[in-house]
């Protein structure tokens, strides 16, 4: 072959085939160089996709930890139910988009297909509830109350039913025990959303997209210790799914268990003597309105004095958690959140706000001592105090003479603390005050009791009520001017008129807004929960601590145990002897002041009972009923809106409640079998080795039971007296009303 | 018509006996194209592994025997190396008297697909099925008839000595005498051979001296042709847009832009060493459908990586050289033809397959020569190499 002969060809064909030659090199070339350039340079990335494409996450969700009262029973677990879930990636790829399959599942599970369909379908703004709003790539949760034959029947047939599954899973349930409810200090879960997933995506506790997240309550602010870690096995799959591998596994965390200050049957009493008092409150007249009672609402705080820890919050209206489980449904949903609800997710304990009424004196007489007043000095306690042209009347016109401090604290005197406040107002410089002259004692105490702002209690959404001081004035004015000064009248409607003024001077601190001010109606807005934190701090003291439910966070496996500690939040601007005399006052006001017709029979001299009644005005509406009371180790709040006096509507429910705690029966012994707790919980439940929680059973009705014991009760029967008959003269906004008592228990003077 | 006595030199001397007379000097072992018949015999081999490595697990074609493919590539392999001998031991020449009834028969194949006979395989009409699961793929047989074909009618009067190059009238008979065929392939629809068609129809025209006039008309009426179907909308939106998913798999996310991504996935994976044979992820996992045969390639980029996938391209390269030398080589228009077309052919079909797994060429159905699985491309091919080694065989030696 060495001696290539002759071709014979001409010229043209050999250049052609050259050409040829050249452009078939050049194809492979281009073949060489795309191949560089995809398995060479670009292959890192390419190595990545393939990585992605072949491996699949099974995830195994945590079991979400207990939340424990007190005594390590449980307020909210777990329990296996059977669920059936859709996947709608999987309905997706099937011809109808999964309407056969849905409608062949809704005859296995005995509901109407539409129902069915409807859970599956996403929510969005025209997308009315049932939906889901949960990640569309998540297993939707069909039901999760599937009985072991329908669960069968699923599973037996998966190629009739592709992408549904019937799998035992643990699903969030709230006991109740002994009937308790704390529904909104619990809060509720709901499925984990696109966007907290992206948001948690690079923090140390990503979610995954099963997760169920804490919407409100302990499940929310200790989310992230009672949800776990989820378990993630990473399973090598071919295009169909189908495992060929596995490539890593992390086994699931389960979340640690959160044992709080609750205590259930206290818990339990506070929900039904809330309940029973608003039942009661609907019973009675109110002459001012010539209507019953409303009492639409309502809250009652059980606080441990020396440490600021929960023993019972309740919150009425309220609802079951239970609601929640599995996926709300459109009605549940629309009863708790529409309109026309009335609204029972609300913690009115933590985020219910009204004028305190009375109660707010213990306020303004720390101010006036502050302010220098001396406690035993003789100050007028008149029927009336007129400030130009404005008439400020006392309750019913009564007239005390000159009276201390501390008695004007136990009478409720209003007309003696008008006084203060007045004077001070003009020291303070008047309507027109220099820059830098007010001292503003009423205010400055009320910041410093740590009104108008959180208590820091460890729940979500805490309000910060309101001090409506200088600042706050000149804000709101601001904000509002332009309305005021529109709609406002000079001689219209009392609103109109209203309005006029606060267009004219609103931004100022004027006489009788501070006069008002001091005891505690207009514009000041407390919680019950800052009411119990200084109410327990007077019991305690003088020291405010920062409000907790939390009692320690227990892992799983019972190993680690972080305690939550009592943290003292400040101490209230008020000197021993101060809080001697107001100590003494409030005692007063059980055994012979405005709550003593509720608490015949009380055993003071065992277990002392201090307490302060409010009733606070509403603008058209009834008035708020206020009961701040305390012993040396608890301090117990009820508030009832448009319930009448705070005497009245909580005085009894109260007394129930004490009742219960120190074991006192009717007849005012004390059983001390029957007290539930005499002295707050020191310590935690018994944690056992395997990390479970030991805890008393709690059977039968707490409730009921206190209740039983309260038979022969001497205030039992005691109906609350109608309002007061005074009633405002026209154009006197200023003028208010308290009812009260009349008749045999009347207060000595 | 120089040295056209010279043809009988070869092998034909006085009798020899056993291996002695298959390697002797001018005998036609020593005269054969070794590198062509070593690159295309390394890439059937390879192609077996790449092909057993893709379905050992897919117990839904392989009737649950890992070996199936395997087996029947090894089998198809030595049917298409026994093919490639009796297209020597005929030789080109001979054949080139029977064109009109290999042409004949393999017009009638292709017809015959159009027929109830036909069976459609993805979405293409261009099977034969025999019983006990044996088929045939007619297309792939027209490809060598028209080459010859061709080869013989423009070759005729070049290689009598008439005429310097073929003359128009010879060029059109030439292309009526494709278009046949080319026209029946467009019916099945099989997109992907009509192209190697018009491919070859270039080679050779190019390659037996017609005119340039024919050759830039034929451009020019490729690409308004195209132009013809994208503006009149003969072909759907969908059609268009399955044509153009290799460059934007977004145009057909579920379908071709599926396969292209998939694919591409596969290779880029690989790097410059592979993950090993049998060991890449997309192949075992089943992400790159039609893997045993249109997509081949993406097993050797997958798990033989850089090196492995660079090798057969060039091997792929080998016998497209040697292609080349021995259309150049050869005495006669009519062997140069015959050869050119055949490069034409394979180095289309090689660049349109691979580059349809690299992203850079759209998806269509087409086997990548000796690698693919699938009987009728293999018969073809070695038919193929064996019309090369006779050609390079039967010129004239110089002794």
């Amino acid at each position: 072959m060495t001696n290539i002969p002759e071709t014979g060809r001409t010229p043209r064909v050999q250049i052609r085939l050259v050409v040829i030659q050249i452009l078939v090199l050049s194809l492979l070339g281009t073949l060489g160089g795309r191949l560089w350039y995809l398995q060479i340079r670009e292959g890192a990335q390419y190595q990545k996709e393939a990585s992605g494409n072949h491996v699949q996450q099974v995830v195994d969700p945590a079991v979400r930890g207990d939340i424990l009262d007190a005594r390590g029973v449980p307020l909210a677990d777990n329990e296996t139910r059977l669920v059936v879930s859709a996947s709608r990636t999987d309905l997706l790829k099937q011809k109808d988009d999964g309407k056969a399959v849905l409608t062949k599942l809704a005859g296995v599970l005995g509901v109407k297909p539409e129902d069915v369909i409807q859970k599956v379908r996403l929510c969005d703004a025209k997308t009315p509830q049932p939906c889901w709003n949960g990640s569309p790539y998540q297993p939707i949760p069909i039901t999760d109350e599937a009985t072991p034959k329908q669960a069968l029947q699923i599973r037996e047939r998966s190629e009739d039913f592709p992408g549904i599954t019937a799998e035992p899973e643990a699903v969030r349930r709230y006991p109740g025990p002994g009937k308790s409810n704390t529904a909104q200090a619990l809060g509720y879960l709901s499925p984990v959303t696109d966007d907290e997933i992206q948001k948690a995506k690079n923090t140390n506790s990503p979610y995954l997209r099963s997760d169920m997240v804490g919407r409100s309550g302990l499940e929310r602010e200790y989310d992230k210790e009672l949800r776990g870690k989820a378990g993630v096995t990473r399973y090598e799959v071919d295009n169909l799914g189908r495992v060929i591998g596995k490539a890593k596994s992390d086994a699931a965390e389960s979340g640690s268990n959160l044992v709080t200050s609750i205590d259930s049957r206290v818990q339990r009493v506070a929900e039904y003597e809330l309940d029973k008092a608003m039942k009661a409150a609907r019973q009675q007249f109110d002459k001012i309105t010539g209507e019953n009672y409303k009492a639409d609402s309502g809250a009652v705080v059980v606080m441990e004095a020396k440490t600021g820890r929960i023993v019972a919050m309740a919150s009425a209206p309220t609802y079951d958690p239970n609601v929640w489980v599995g996926g709300i449904s459109a009605k549940d949903y629309k009863a708790l959140t529409g309109k026309s609800s009335d609204y029972p997710l609300l913690n009115r304990a933590i985020q219910g706000q009204a004028a305190p009424g009375s109660t707010f004196k213990v306020v303004s007489t720390a101010a006036a001592v502050q302010a220098g007043y001396v406690w035993d000095g003789g100050y007028p306690c008149t029927s009336s105090y007129s400030v130009g042209g404005q008439v400020f009347k006392n309750f019913e016109g009564e007239n005390f003479g000159p009276i201390s401090l501390g008695r004007a604290l136990e009478v409720s005197c209003d007309t003696v603390f008008y006084g203060l406040a007045d004077q001070q107002w003009k020291k303070d410089g008047g309507i027109n005050p220099k820059k830098g002259q007010p001292k503003d004692w009423f205010f400055k105490t009320a910041h410093q009791f740590g009104l108008g702002k959180q208590t820091g209690i460890d729940l979500p959404n805490e309000v910060t009520g309101r001090v409506p001081d200088r600042q706050w004035k000149l804000d709101y004015w601001k904000a509002n001017k332009d309305a005021w000064c529109k709609s406002g009248k000079k001689d219209g409607s009392y609103v109109q008129k209203i309005y006029y003024e606060n267009c004219l001077e609103g931004n100022k601190m004027r006489e009788g807004d501070e006069i008002n001010y001091s005891i505690g109606q207009g514009d000041t807005l407390v919680t019950p929960l800052q009411e119990a934190m200084i109410y327990g701090a007077v019991a305690n003291g003088g020291t405010e601590y920062v409000p907790t439910i939390g009692k320690a966070i227990v892992s799983a496996d019972g190993k680690s145990v972080q305690e939550i500690k009592p943290k003292v939040q400040r101490k209230l601007p008020v000197s021993q002897a101060t809080l001697k005399g107001m100590d003494d006052a409030f005692a007063g006001v059980i055994t012979r002041g405005t709550a003593a017709w509720k608490f015949n029979g009380w055993p003071q001299d065992k277990i002392a009972l201090h307490g302060k009644t409010g009733t606070a005005e509403v603008y058209g509406k009834q008035t708020t009923g206020w009961l701040a009371t305390y012993t040396k180790d608890y301090s117990v709040i009820m508030t009832i809106s448009q319930a009448g006096t705070g005497s009245g509507s909580a005085g009894e429910a109260v007394r129930n409640i004490y009742s219960a705690l120190y074991g006192v029966q009717g007849d005012g012994s004390i059983d001390k079998k029957k007290a539930l707790l005499p002295e707050p919980q020191k310590g935690l439940p018994q944690i056992r080795k395997d990390g479970t929680i030991a805890a008393p059973k709690v059977t039968g009705d707490p409730g009921k039971d206190a209740e039983a014991a309260q038979k022969n009760n001497p205030s039992n029967g005691d109906s609350q007296q109608p309002a007061a008959t005074s009633s405002p003269g026209t154009g006197n906004r200023n003028t208010r009303r308290r009812p009260r008592k009349r008749g045999s228990r009347r207060m000595p003077s | 018509m120089t040295g056209a006595n010279s043809f009988s030199v070869s092998g034909y001397g006085p009798e020899r006996a056993g291996w002695t007379r298959i390697f002797a000097r001018d005998s036609v072992a020593r005269r054969l194209d070794w590198p062509i018949l070593l690159a295309a015999l390394v890439l059937s081999l390879v192609g077996s592994l790449l092909v057993y490595s893709a379905t050992r697990n897919r117990t839904e074609i392989n009737q649950g025997d890992q070996y199936y493919f395997l087996v029947r590539h090894l089998m198809n392999l030595g049917i298409g190396f026994a093919l490639m001998i009796g297209t020597i031991w005929l030789g080109h020449r001979a054949l080139r008297n029977a064109v009109p009834i290999l042409y004949g028969v393999s017009l009638l194949g292709v017809l015959l697909v159009l027929t109830p006979l036909g069976a459609t395989i993805n979405g293409s009409r261009n099977w034969i099925v025999f019983g006990g699961g044996f088929s045939l793929q007619p297309a792939e047989f027209v490809k060598v008839s028209i080459i010859l074909g061709m080869a013989m009618i423009l070759a005729a009067r070049v290689d009598a000595g008439d005429k310097p190059y073929p003359d128009h009238r010879t060029v059109m008979q030439t292309l009526g005498l494709a278009t046949v065929p080319i026209l029946i392939v467009l019916l099945m629809p099989d997109l992907g051979t009509v192209l190697v068609m018009v491919t070859i129809i270039l080679g050779v025209l190019l390659a037996s001296g017609a005119s340039n006039r024919w050759i830039f008309g034929l451009l020019l009426a490729g690409v308004l042709g195209c132009i013809a179907i994208w503006q009149l909308h003969i072909l759907d939106e969908y059609q268009i847009n399955r044509f153009a998913a290799f460059a934007n798999p977004a145009l057909d996310p579920a379908g071709v832009g599926y396969n292209t991504n998939q694919a591409r996935i596969a290779i880029g994976s690989g790097g410059l060493t592979g993950a090993g044979l049998f060991h890449g992820s997309q192949t075992t996992g089943q992400f790159v459908p039609e893997q045993q045969t249109d997509f081949v390639f993406t097993v050797a980029g997958e798990e033989l990586g850089f090196l492995g996938a660079g090798l057969i391209i060039f091997l792929l390269g080998v016998v497209l050289w040697r292609g080349c030398r021995i259309a150049r080589d050869s005495t006669e228009l009519y062997g140069t033809i015959v050869a050119a077309g055949i490069v034409a052919w394979f180095a289309f079909q090689a660049f349109e397959n691979i580059g349809m797994t690299l992203g850079i060429m759209p998806v269509t159905g087409l086997p990548l020569p000796f690698v693919s699985y699938g009987g009728s491309s293999m018969f073809a091919v070695w038919i193929a190499v064996g019309l090369l080694q006779s050609i390079k065989v039967q010129r004239p030696m110089s002794a």
